[in-house]
């Protein structure tokens, strides 16, 4: 099955999940790439997105599995309809074949980036720093159980905190996204906990780069 | 920094429909355009980019040179509130620029219960909401839609109304208002100019006058405007502008699917059906051009449903060459073909068996009335037996579910026929026992009843509406005879369907009540999150207005009308004598029989009536 890497940025990325499926197939369609089909009662075009982005996050790695029917177009070709199809802020970056298993998947580089109105408060980089370091750092995470609390360090395997002008820091990290997988507003969500002078007046997150457990790219 | 409206987005449910950039989005250059309209729709994204009239007017002004037209709709309630807490006004899907930056502020309006959005959005938009508050050329507020047929409870609100199909009307305002802005015209002298074209109706220029019992005395027409204006309508539909180059939403909308209307107008004359008179003449699309614009638009937008839509598709002479081509078009590119409001006839059986729409959704029916006598009485030339034919032939093959659709509160209706409800579900259980294919699966029959609502340019616009308690009575008392567990009966609350029908054949007086139900935060009425039966109660009891003034007194056949300066094609002579043989229980045949002689065909010149 060939896999697509993509991008979702500006405001494609208030695209939910199943809106952005729901792009893509007709896409495809508008593209001249017809997707194979589910078999069974509700046929569905065969796509799937690796790992679900939740909205308002950017991202500069997805991965889009499909199948097309009978098609001799190259990937380079697939690659460049399917941008002529695509939508603003959702843009295909390469198309190849065999794409390592996704349960391979492990690890994510993502940037964290803390706005603050009123200037960066005084040694905020270190502190924030400083706190990521602690042996245990308990967040509040909403699942399907309510409310849980889960220690969010062990899932945290680097992390760097630079500020990028006088009202903007980030935070780069590299995080596990599968199996357990952390979601990343929540190093947000401790800051707001532990070190609650540090709030940010508002925080948005971007996807770097995936990689297996070894660190190496995952493509 | 992250701009305000995108520190909002992520707080609110479902951002995407604020943020535009959608596939076919149209973008022009500012240095390009001279006049900007911002074509509102009163309602959610979701709503707004279902509705087929508004894709092809933001197709017609768009493709004018120098014009710009962008899309707005209403917020949903938790974007509303961060606008307002932080002064962020509403703006335009396409450039994201303000609303009240915009010449023109355009609304599409097809139903009663979005009057208090519109008056929100002018609010939200910072756009004072009264007519004469908004001097000058910028910020012209115009509207047209199915309630532009009654425009009156707008009247101190909407500058101008557009009547009727809007594909040649919109082209010949938006153009005069070009040059109206070249030349600096003023507001007033714009409004002159723009009642000269055909179907503008300028409410300012008329004088309304009542009697002491509050009926109207007089409709003065005032420095020469017109005593009629006569709705616009597009002759020949296969040259009609069709945009097959439409929007495609990146979020769900509620039809999330290709449109092709086969033809407008309808044969069929139910008595109650607001959109079945005044949409006549009947006109149809040819099929090879509509097979041609389906392929177009499937292409084009990569959709995977497309519908054939038209207010009774069973009647559009075309269905079967149709059918026949995309059947197999739909097949080979895995696109749903969809067909709505197909009549219980023989073709459409097949049709629909071919179609496999069935499977999806069941069958539904909208009988209206439970008795024969009543049937004849609105003119729903539907019989208990067609109904049970098509139950049976669906049984038979497998099917357990049936929607039935039936309205409380007609014309003449008694205990009888309300019962005969009832009556009609039991046979339709005794068909399915008798002919279903498996019995271990349970039938569905889902019953739904609504409040009748008499409409403007109908054979009962005239009548009175029957009082809350009455309506809840009915309800009960059918719903005291359905015993079989089978049955699941819904039916909705009196006060929406009340307020329609106060403001489907209100007047001018009762803006000040829209007004005041805005200012105490009435919106997005026809959402149940949002709907509060109190607002409204209390504004009218604010504004000293009587609500069985609309409804429950009904309406003189020699009073003057508030929609009498409204022509719609339909004489009042044909709907007077309409009126008397649904009181006489007497049918008027379809169209296609023969012609009730409705003058809807006086609208046309190049062509004839295609009933």
């Amino acid at each position: 099955m060939p896999r697509a890497l993509f991008e979702k940025t500006g405001d494609a990325v208030f695209m939910s999940h199943l809106d952005l499926m729901r792009v893509f197939q007709r896409a495809f369609k508008r593209a001249g790439l017809p997707l194979t089909h589910t078999q069974g009662f509700n046929p569905r075009p065969s796509v799937s997105i690796a790992l679900p982005l939740s909205v308002g996050v950017e991202s500069r790695c997805e991965l889009l599995d499909f199948d097309l029917e009978g098609c001799n177009a190259s990937n380079d070709e697939i690659c460049e309809k399917l941008n002529g199809a695509l939508v603003r802020g959702v843009r295909v970056v390469k198309v190849y074949n065999d794409g390592r298993k996704i349960r391979d998947l492990a690890l994510l580089d993502c940037t964290i980036t803390l706005e603050y109105d009123n200037g960066v408060p005084a040694d905020a980089c270190n502190r924030i720093k400083e706190l990521f370091t602690a042996p245990q750092l308990l967040v509040e995470k909403r699942g399907k159980n309510g409310v849980v609390e889960q220690n969010i360090i062990p899932m945290i395997r680097k992390l760097s905190v630079q500020m990028t002008d006088e009202n903007t820091c980030d935070i780069n990290a590299l995080i596990c996204c599968q199996n357990p997988t952390l979601n990343p507003a929540l190093l947000v969500a401790a800051i707001e906990r532990y070190l609650p002078e540090m709030k940010p007046d508002f925080a948005k997150v971007c996807r770097n780069e995936i990689y297996d457990g070894n660190e190496t790219i995952f493509r | 920094m992250t701009d305000l409206l995108h520190r909002i987005l992520p707080t609110v449910q479902k951002p995407a429909r604020y943020t535009g950039g959608e596939f076919n989005e149209i973008k022009k250059d500012l240095n390009d355009i001279r006049v900007r309209i911002a074509f509102c729709f009163p309602d959610t994204y979701e709503i707004g980019m279902s509705n087929v009239g508004m894709r092809i007017l933001y197709g017609v002004m768009n493709q004018m040179d120098g014009v710009w037209c962008e899309r707005v709709f209403a917020p949903w309630g938790d974007m509303e509130a961060a606008m307002v807490k932080n002064n962020l006004p509403l703006w335009a899907l396409e450039s994201q620029d303000p609303v009240e930056d915009f010449d023109m502020i355009a609304f599409t309006i097809g139903y009663e219960m979005c009057y208090a959005n519109i008056l929100n959005m002018l609010r939200l938009s910072g756009v004072p909401m009264h007519s004469k508050d908004r001097q000058g050329l910028k910020n012209i507020v115009f509207a047209g839609g199915v309630c532009a047929y009654n425009p009156e409870p707008l009247a101190d609100f909407v500058d101008f109304f557009s009547l009727g199909e809007g594909e040649d009307i919109t082209v010949e305002i938006v153009s005069l208002y070009d040059c109206a802005k070249a030349e600096s015209w003023s507001k007033e002298a714009f409004l002159h100019e723009v009642a000269k074209i055909p179907g503008v109706y300028v409410p300012s220029f008329y004088r309304h006058e009542y009697n002491n019992d509050g009926t109207l005395s007089a409709i003065v027409p005032l420095d020469g405007a017109p005593k009629t204006v006569t709705k616009r309508i597009v002759e020949d539909l296969d040259s009609a502008y069709w945009p097959t180059k439409m929007i495609v939403p990146s979020t769900e909308i509620v039809h999330d699917r290709a449109n092709l209307e086969v033809m407008r107008g309808c044969i069929r004359g139910c008595r109650f059906c607001q959109a079945g008179f005044s949409c006549r003449p009947v006109r149809r699309k040819s099929a090879e051009v509509l097979y041609r614009q389906a392929v177009e638009t499937l292409e084009d937008s990569g959709n995977n449903e497309i519908t054939l839509s038209s207010l009774s598709t069973s009647d559009y002479r075309g269905l079967k060459d149709l059918t026949d081509e995309m059947i197999p078009y739909c097949a080979q590119t895995h696109v749903n073909l969809s067909v709505p409001s197909l009549r219980a006839d023989n073709f459409s059986r097949e049709l629909m068996q071919k179609l496999q729409t069935v499977r999806k959704s069941g069958l539904t029916f909208a009988p209206e009335a439970g008795t024969q006598r009543l049937r004849d009485v609105i003119n729903k030339n539907l019989t208990e037996e067609e109904i049970l034919t098509t139950c049976t032939n669906t049984f038979s093959g497998g099917w357990n579910n049936v929607k039935l659709y039936f309205m409380l509160g007609l014309p003449t209706e008694t205990d009888e026929d309300v019962l005969g409800i009832a009556e009609l579900v039991y046979k339709i259980i005794k068909c399915w026992q008798e002919h279903a294919q498996n019995k271990k699966r349970g039938l569905r029959v889902h019953v739904a009843t609504a409040y009748f609502v008499p409409k403007p340019h109908t054979p009962f616009q005239w009548e009175q509406q029957i009082t809350p308690a009455e309506y809840l009575r009915r309800c009960k008392l059918l719903k005291s005879h359905f015993y079989s567990k089978s049955i699941t009966y819904d039916y909705h609350g009196p006060d929406l369907s009340r307020l329609e029908a106060i403001f489907a054949r209100g007047d001018r007086r009762l803006g000040p009540v829209i007004e005041e139900a805005v200012k105490n935060g009435a919106k997005l009425d026809g959402w149940d999150e949002y709907f509060n039966y109190g607002i409204w109660f209390d504004a009218l009891k604010a504004c000293g207005i009587d609500g069985d003034f609309y409804t429950v007194r009904g309406y003189g056949e020699d009073e003057i009308l508030p929609w009498d300066t409204i022509d719609v094609g339909i004489s009042k002579k044909f709907l007077l004598r309409e009126r008397h043989q649904a009181y006489a229980e007497k049918i008027t045949p379809d169209c296609r029989e023969g012609c009730a002689g409705c003058g809807a065909n006086c609208l046309l010149q190049e062509v004839k009536c295609d009933a």
